[in-house]
């Protein structure tokens, strides 16, 4: 996260906090963690800091893995966050919250169940919105090298000689 | 002359692409004392630079010039600008291959024979009698150092394998093994054991596995007869009022266009560059393009018929581990109608890393159904199919002048419906890959889509008549006596079989044809 999340503390953020989405402490220019062991906190310069948290839930939503924390949704979807893609972001977004209210929902992010939010989203899937954010995250999201080992994928192993005698063959329950 | 060559040394073999066709082929016509300059669309890339992370390693070595796609198959819907996936390198695609090295079956040179009329199918026997091809096969062999071949031990086999292994023994399968691998189960022609390392696609850092890039490519410089000029795009093959190619015309480094004369023009540039430099090269004389008499020029791509299966089991395999494609199912590689198609196919391990996986198990898929699968990717072990699949002429290669690349080139169309055939054999092949993984308790199965194509043929194919093909069994055009094909392209039916020893070993034989030729100045 170190390069790309910027180093205010998360109760320094969370002091300014004014909105609560349903996972996030919104607050202006900046989306955290909401529960205490989530210690992150993300600025953000040209998103609306309310449409970066629909963008995290969004991610988690589109491939939800429940051993993943929002950190890694969160750097996921951080490109976003430029002067270029932020206005086709906002826009994306303000629809899919149309969307939710069109549930009876006052926004996404106020809808507490995933099958109701997936719902929402199968609705606007064919949309370029969706398709930019779900694409963007196959490599986003699984080509982040932190989130590997929570896969149990291990990467290179050149700079540990390979596995040739490190268990390339080690199955033992067949 | 030693190399480098003067732009109008017009007594030059001039060879477009470095791969396993065009490598090979300048090595060993290096080896003979003829002069050759081998134009190489991409840059060098040796064992040092390869990088061992999936996304990273493609930016460096995939070719990822701008294409188009059409028709039923999925690649055209989920990867409709990466049709392939090859490489853009000294090398070409033998940086990338996953180093499985199989003979044809003696049928499979006879599809059209051995199969028949198959509606809908452009089948057609290769001119070349199998029994001519074993000792090139054998040089092949030898080249590439091939396990399990003229004595060479097999590689041993990984948690994929073993995995694979008991389930097809399971289904009484008899022909297991860990492959015909082009890589050094023990130290051999200079390079180095396989290291178990995993990232056989992503160039082999060990130098295990060969690859044209560090064998033959260097020994054919080391000659001094041979100049591979990096970076260098062919644009045109250029000829003279008597019908006969004269030089290339390329793009350097730097984008300018410079012209090489030559002796003799072989194109190796694999199925989709071959066929688009010949149509590129349309003049008042050959205005549908060189060599293009039959019309035939880009039609009948082949991809072979594939697909993998991945399942998840509630232990885990760590599939990642070792050489990738180090197992091999034969049993179903026979010919044997009675199974609902014509053909065979192989079954080969494979494994993607995670990266891969995501953007490869089920293209634009999301939710829990796909999530889940990837949750227990510690736990998958994974299979290839690769199967004949049949020529058919309206999968084709075309221009695609509403398109260009960054030199204003038209770029290539590659059109491709699945035949009923390859359909049959798909679904059979996914039955039995699930019923091997179910043998050793499978908890969830994934009959996974055809990946962008990494074995491209038949665009420029090989025919005895002239009017059903572009060339001849020497890989020498029908049209034109000093132009050839060098590469995949030239294959007259695709066989079940892995393509690149055939490449090779035809490059060998295709050198010993030109060589002599040469020498008797026929060409």
């Amino acid at each position: 996260m170190s390069n790309t999340m910027k180093t205010l503390t998360r109760r320094q953020l969370l002091s300014q906090s004014a909105a609560l989405g349903a996972s996030f402490a919104i607050g202006a220019g900046f989306v955290a963690g909401r529960a205490e062991a989530e210690n992150w906190a993300m600025e953000v310069d040209h998103l609306a800091p309310g449409t970066m948290a629909v963008l995290i839930q969004m991610a988690r939503d589109i491939y939800p893995h429940d051993q993943v924390a929002d950190r890694f949704y969160a750097l996921a979807v951080k490109g976003y966050d430029t002067a270029e893609a932020a206005p086709a972001i906002e826009a994306g977004v303000a629809m899919l919250n149309e969307a939710a209210k069109a549930t009876g929902h006052s926004g996404y992010l106020d809808i507490g169940w995933e099958r109701d939010r997936v719902a929402v989203l199968r609705g606007i899937e064919d949309s370029a919105f969706f398709q930019q954010v779900r694409g963007g995250l196959v490599t986003g999201l699984y080509n982040q090298k932190a989130v590997w080992p929570i896969f149990g994928y291990e990467g290179e192993s050149y700079s540990e000689g390979g596995y040739l005698y490190r268990g390339f063959d080690d199955i033992n329950w067949l | 002359m030693t190399a480098p060559f003067d732009l109008t040394d017009d007594g030059v073999v001039v060879i477009i692409g470095t791969g396993a066709g065009g490598g090979v082929l300048a090595n060993e016509l290096a080896q003979k004392g003829v002069s050759v300059v081998a134009l190489e669309a991409g840059g060098r890339y040796l064992p040092d630079d390869y990088i061992n992370d999936e996304w990273a390693s493609f930016g460096q070595l995939a070719w990822t010039d701008p294409r188009t796609t059409s028709g039923d198959w999925r690649v055209a819907k989920d990867f409709s600008g990466l049709p392939a996936w090859i490489v853009k390198a000294v090398g070409g695609t033998t940086t990338h291959w996953a180093g499985a090295s199989l003979r044809f079956q003696d049928h499979e040179w006879k599809a059209k024979t051995t199969y028949g009329e198959v509606a809908g199918a452009n089948l057609l026997d290769w001119p070349i009698d199998p029994r001519e091809m074993d000792d090139y096969y054998t040089k092949a062999e030898d080249k590439l150092g091939v396990t399990r071949t003229n004595g060479r031990a097999g590689l041993p086999g990984n948690n994929n394998f073993k995995v694979f292994e008991k389930g097809a023994r399971a289904l009484g399968y008899e022909e297991v093994h860990t492959g015909r691998m082009a890589i050094n189960s023990a130290e051999n022609d200079g390079r180095m054991a396989c290291q178990q390392t995993g990232f056989c696609f992503q160039g082999c850092k060990w130098g295990a596995k060969w690859s044209s890039a560090y064998t033959d490519i260097p020994r054919g410089e080391a000659t001094g007869n041979l100049e591979v000029r990096e970076n260098c795009h062919a644009a045109r093959i250029l000829h003279d009022d008597d019908g006969k190619v004269t030089g290339v015309e390329y793009f350097d480094a730097d984008g300018n266009l410079q012209l090489q004369k030559a002796r003799v023009v072989c194109v190796a540039g694999n199925s989709f560059e071959s066929p688009r430099l010949l149509l590129n090269s349309a003049s008042s004389m050959f205005p549908d393009g060189l060599a293009n008499s039959s019309g035939q020029v880009g039609r009948n791509y082949m991809r072979h018929t594939t697909g993998s299966v991945y399942a998840v089991f509630d232990q885990p395999v760590r599939m990642w581990r070792g050489t990738t494609m180090a197992g091999i199912i034969q049993d179903e590689a026979r010919h044997d109608p009675s199974r609902g198609f014509v053909g065979g196919y192989e079954l080969e391990t494979l494994s993607l890393g995670l990266p891969f996986m995501a953007a490869f198990l089920d293209p634009g898929a999301w939710g829990r159904e796909f999530t889940t699968a990837l949750d227990h990717y510690e736990n998958m072990a994974g299979m290839w199919i690769v199967g004949e699949d049949m020529p058919q002429e309206t999968n084709r290669v075309t221009l695609n002048s509403d398109v260009k690349d960054a030199n204003g080139l038209p770029v290539v169309n590659v059109h491709f419906d699945d035949h009923a055939n390859d359909i049959a054999m798909r679904d059979h092949a996914y039955k039995q890959g699930v019923a091997i993984y179910d043998a050793v308790g499978a908890t969830r199965v994934f009959p996974t889509p055809p990946y962008p194509s990494t074995h491209n043929l038949g665009t420029n194919r090989m025919s005895a008549n002239a009017q059903d093909g572009v060339v001849n069994a020497h890989g020498q055009s029908h049209d034109i006596a000093n132009l050839f094909v060098s590469d995949g392209s030239q294959f007259t039916t695709g066989a079940s079989e892995n393509p690149t020893l055939t490449i090779v070993a035809l490059a060998i034989r295709q050198a010993d044809f030109i060589a002599a030729e040469m020498g008797r100045q026929n060409i």
